[in-house]
C-alpha cells in the first residue's frame, strides 16, 4: 500500500521537477479514457439527453421532428377553468405513475432483501469443502445464465393456473385446495414476479458474496475457534464484517438493476396494476399509448430516482463505514 | 502449566499420511521446539495439539486426561498463527479482548487483563488501533498478546517470527523467551524450520522428518551427540561437514562428520590437504570453503580476520574426539 501512497503524495504537493511527469500521467490517463468516454457519450449521454430533451416537449411518435417545446407540462400542469376549478395534470400527479414507483420500490425492497439473505446462505454453503463443490457452484450459476425471457415464459407455465406444475404440487400437498392463477389473480402477480426474480438472481449475489468470503483468511477462524466463538457468533461479529464492503457492491448492483425490471413484468404479468412497474409503464405510454413526451418524463424521472437513491445510499455506506472503524 | 502426552498420533489426508506415529512427552512448563524441514509435518503436529485438525489415529493428552475429541476452545491451549490472524475490522484492545468478551467476562476484568498483557509487551499506545495500522512485528505482538489474555495452559507457536525482517525476528525470540520466563509455568510448544530459533528458545527440541520424530533432547544433546546423519546435518550453523571415502576409513566409519568450529588449519598428523575456493569474512570469525578433494567443500571456522586467497593451499585436520562417526544406514558409531 505504501508504494502506492508514496506517488500519490508527491503528486499532491506537484514539485516542479515532477511535473512533466504528472502531465505524461495525465496524458496518458486521457488516452486510456477516450474510447470508453466516446462510447459512453454515444450508447449512454446522448440517449439520456435526448430523453430528457423529449419529455420537455409534445413529441408524438409520428411527431417527433416537429415537436414543441413546452418547458415542464408534462410532469406538472394545470389548468384553471372558467369556473375557477384549477385541474392538475402531468406525471407528478398520475396516480397510474405514483403506483408505479410504489410496486417498483417494494419490488426492489423485498427481492434484493430476499436475494442478499439468500444469496449469504447459498454463498456460505458454497464456500465449505464438499465433495462435487466445483458442479454445484457452476449449477446455481444456471437461473442467472438463463435469458430473463426464457425464465420468465417458463415460469409463466410453471404458475399456470390450469396446468401448472405448482398448483399441481401445492394441491397434492394439501397446501390449498383450489387452484391458483398466480401471475392473473391481482392477489399473487406481485408475489410471482418477486418468487422469479429471487429465483433469478439469487445466484449473482451467491457469486459476488462467495468471492468475498473466500478473501477470508482461514486462520481467522481458527482463531476464533480458538477463541472458543459459537459459529453463529463467528458469521455476525467476524464474517459479516469482513464481507460487508463486497456485500454493500453486490446490494447496490442489485438495487439499481430491480428499479428497472421491465422483462420480466412484460413477460409474466403484463395486464396486472399490481405489478407494473416503473419501466413499464413509461415504455406503455412511449410505444402503447403513443404519449411519447409523456413516457420520456417517465424515463427521466426513473433516471432521476435512481440516480438520488445511488448518491444516498454511497454517502451512508460511507458514513457507517466510518463509523465502524473508530 | 500441563503436561502433554503423544502416543502413536497418527494424521492421514485422505490417503497421504503426514503424521506417522508420534510418540512424546511434553513436560510441565517446558519449552518445547518443533523443528524439522519445510513439509515435515511440523505444523500440522501442530494443530492437532490444538485440535484445529482431528487426529487419524493414536491418543493426545492433556495431564492424562484424553482431550482427541475436544474442541480447541476447551483445551486450554492459545495459538500464535504464522500469519497473525487478527480479525482486521477489530481494535488491537477487541482483538484481545474478544474471546473474553464473548465468554461474558466482566468488563473490568476484561480491561486489566487486556491492559497488563499489552504493558508486558510494549503494545499500550496501540490498543486503539487497527491491525493494519500495525508495523508486523507490533501485530506479532498483539497476536501474542491474544494469546496471553486466554491465559492458557499451553501455549502452541506456529513460525511465528517468519513473516518478519531479521532484526525484529531476533528482538522478537527475546521477548518470547522472556515470555516463557515470565508466565512461570505455561507449557509452550513452539514450530519453526530454523534451527537457530530452535537451539535458542528451546529447553527440549523435537527434531521431525516425514512425520515421524528423529531425535529429542536438549540442545546440547542434539548439538554433541545427533542420533542420526539427519540431525547432525540439521543442527548447527554452518551446516555440518559430511565425508565419505578415504576420509572416513581411518575412523572405521562409513561417513563422517565435522563441525567447522572442529577443525583447525594447519599441518600436522593425519591433516587433509586441498585448495581454498572462498572465504567469507565475518568480523568476528570467517569461514574458509576448501576444496579437499571430496564431493563437498569442506568449511572450516577460523576466529580473526586472516585472508585468504582461492587457490591458496590449505592443510586442515579435525580436532581428536570432535568426529562424528556413522555406519551406512547413518546411524552414529560415537565420536572419535
Ligand atoms: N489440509 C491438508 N490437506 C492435505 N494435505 C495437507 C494439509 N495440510 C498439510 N498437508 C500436507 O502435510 C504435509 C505437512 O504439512 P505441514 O504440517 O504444514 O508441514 P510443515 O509445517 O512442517 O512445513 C505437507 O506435505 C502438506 O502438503
Ligand atoms: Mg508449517
Amino acid at each position: 500500500m505504501s508504494d502506492i501512497a508514496i506517488p500519490a503524495k508527491a503528486n499532491a504537493t506537484r514539485r516542479p521537477d515532477e511535473s512533466d511527469l504528472v502531465k505524461q500521467r495525465v496524458r496518458a490517463a486521457m488516452w486510456f479514457l477516450l474510447p470508453m468516454l466516446a462510447a459512453l457519450a454515444v450508447v449512454a449521454a446522448w440517449p439520456l439527453l435526448r430523453t430528457i430533451w423529449f419529455s420537455m416537449t409534445d413529441a408524438s411518435l409520428t411527431h417527433l421532428a416537429d415537436a414543441r417545446f413546452v418547458w415542464f407540462n408534462n410532469y406538472l400542469h394545470w389548468t384553471v377553468l372558467k369556473s375557477g376549478k384549477v385541474i392538475w395534470s402531468g406525471v407528478l400527479v398520475d396516480p397510474a405513475w405514483w403506483n408505479a414507483v410504489w410496486n417498483t420500490l417494494r419490488f426492489a425492497v423485498l427481492s434484493v432483501a430476499f436475494e442478499t439473505v439468500f444469496g449469504v446462505i447459498v454463498a456460505l454453503v458454497l464456500n465449505a469443502e464438499f465433495p462435487g463443490r466445483g458442479i454445484v457452484r457452476a449449477a446455481v450459476l444456471i437461473p442467472w445464465a438463463i435469458p430473463t425471457i426464457v425464465s420468465a415464459r417458463m415460469w409463466g407455465w410453471m404458475f399456470n393456473d390450469q396446468f401448472g406444475i405448482i398448483n399441481d404440487m401445492l394441491m397434492h400437498l394439501g397446501l390449498i385446495s383450489t387452484k391458483i392463477a398466480w401471475t392473473a389473480s391481482a392477489d399473487t402477480a406481485f408475489y410471482a414476479i418477486l418468487i422469479v426474480d429471487i429465483w433469478k438472481t439469487t445466484p449473482f449475489m451467491a457469486l459476488l458474496i462467495l468471492a468475498a468470503l473466500q478473501m477470508i483468511p482461514r486462520d481467522i477462524y481458527e482463531a476464533a475457534a480458538i477463541d472458543g466463538v459459537h459459529p453463529v457468533k463467528t458469521f455476525f461479529r467476524v464474517t459479516l464484517p469482513l464481507i460487508r464492503p463486497a456485500l454493500m457492491v453486490a446490494v447496490i448492483f442489485r438495487l439499481l438493476d430491480a428499479m428497472r425490471i421491465f422483462d420480466l413484468v412484460y413477460v409474466l404479468t403484463p395486464n396486472s396494476a399490481q405489478t407494473k412497474t416503473m419501466s413499464v409503464i413509461s415504455r406503455e405510454n412511449l410505444i402503447d399509448f403513443d404519449k411519447f413526451a409523456y413516457g420520456s418524463a417517465e424515463s427521466t424521472l426513473l433516471f432521476l430516482i435512481i440516480a438520488v437513491m445511488t448518491i444516498l445510499y454511497i454517502w451512508i455506506g460511507q458514513v457507517r463505514f466510518e463509523g465502524g472503524t473508530r | 502449566m500441563a503436561e502433554l502426552q503423544l502416543r502413536d498420533i497418527r494424521k492421514s489426508f485422505g490417503t497421504v499420511d503426514v503424521i506417522k506415529g508420534v510418540d512424546l512427552t511434553i513436560n510441565s512448563g517446558e519449552f518445547m521446539v518443533f523443528v524439522g524441514p519445510s513439509g515435515c509435518g511440523k505444523s500440522t503436529l501442530l494443530r492437532l495439539i490444538a485440535g484445529l485438525e482431528t487426529i487419524t489415529g493414536g491418543t493426545l493428552a492433556f495431564d492424562g486426561q484424553i482431550v482427541n475429541n475436544l474442541a480447541p476452545s476447551k483445551r486450554g491451549i492459545a495459538m500464535v498463527f504464522q500469519s497473525y490472524a487478527l480479525y482486521p475490522h477489530m481494535t488491537v484492545y477487541d482483538n484481545m479482548a474478544f474471546g473474553m468478551q464473548l465468554a461474558h467476562a466482566g468488563k473490568e476484568q476484561i480491561r486489566e487483563r487486556v491492559e497488563k498483557a499489552a504493558e508486558l509487551l510494549q503494545i499500550s499506545p496501540y490498543l486503539k488501533r487497527l491491525p493494519k495500522q500495525l508495523s508486523g512485528g507490533q501485530r506479532q505482538r498483539v497476536a501474542i498478546g491474544r494469546a496471553i489474555v486466554r491465559d492458557p495452559k499451553v501455549f502452541l507457536f506456529d513460525e511465528p517470527l517468519s513473516n518478519l525482517d531479521a532484526a525484529l525476528r531476533v528482538a522478537t525470540r527475546l521477548e518470547i523467551a522472556k515470555l516463557h520466563h515470565s508466565m512461570n509455568g505455561a507449557t509452550m510448544i513452539y514450530v519453526t524450520h530454523d534451527q537457530v530459533e530452535a537451539m535458542t528458545l528451546a529447553d527440549r527440541i523435537c527434531v521431525l522428518r516425514d512425520g515421524i520424530i528423529e531425535q529429542v533432547g536438549t540442545p546440547v544433546e542434539l548439538y554433541e551427540q545427533p542420533q542420526s546423519i539427519f540431525v547432525a546435518g540439521f543442527i548447527g550453523s554452518p551446516k555440518m561437514n559430511f565425508l565419505t571415502g578415504r576420509f572416513a576409513e581411518p575412523y572405521g566409519a562409513k561417513t563422517i562428520g565435522v563441525r567447522s568450529e572442529h577443525i583447525q588449519i594447519g599441518p600436522g598428523e593425519g591433516a587433509w590437504t586441498g585448495k581454498v575456493i572462498h572465504s567469507e569474512n565475518l568480523g568476528s570469525d570467517s569461514y574458509v570453503y576448501a576444496d579437499m578433494g571430496a564431493d563437498e567443500p569442506v568449511v572450516v571456522r577460523e576466529d580473526g580476520t586472516k585472508k585468504h586467497q582461492p587457490g591458496e593451499p590449505i592443510s586442515i585436520r579435525p580436532i581428536p574426539g570432535q568426529v562424528h562417526r556413522f555406519d551406512a544406514e547413518g546411524r552414529p558409531l560415537g565420536r572419535q
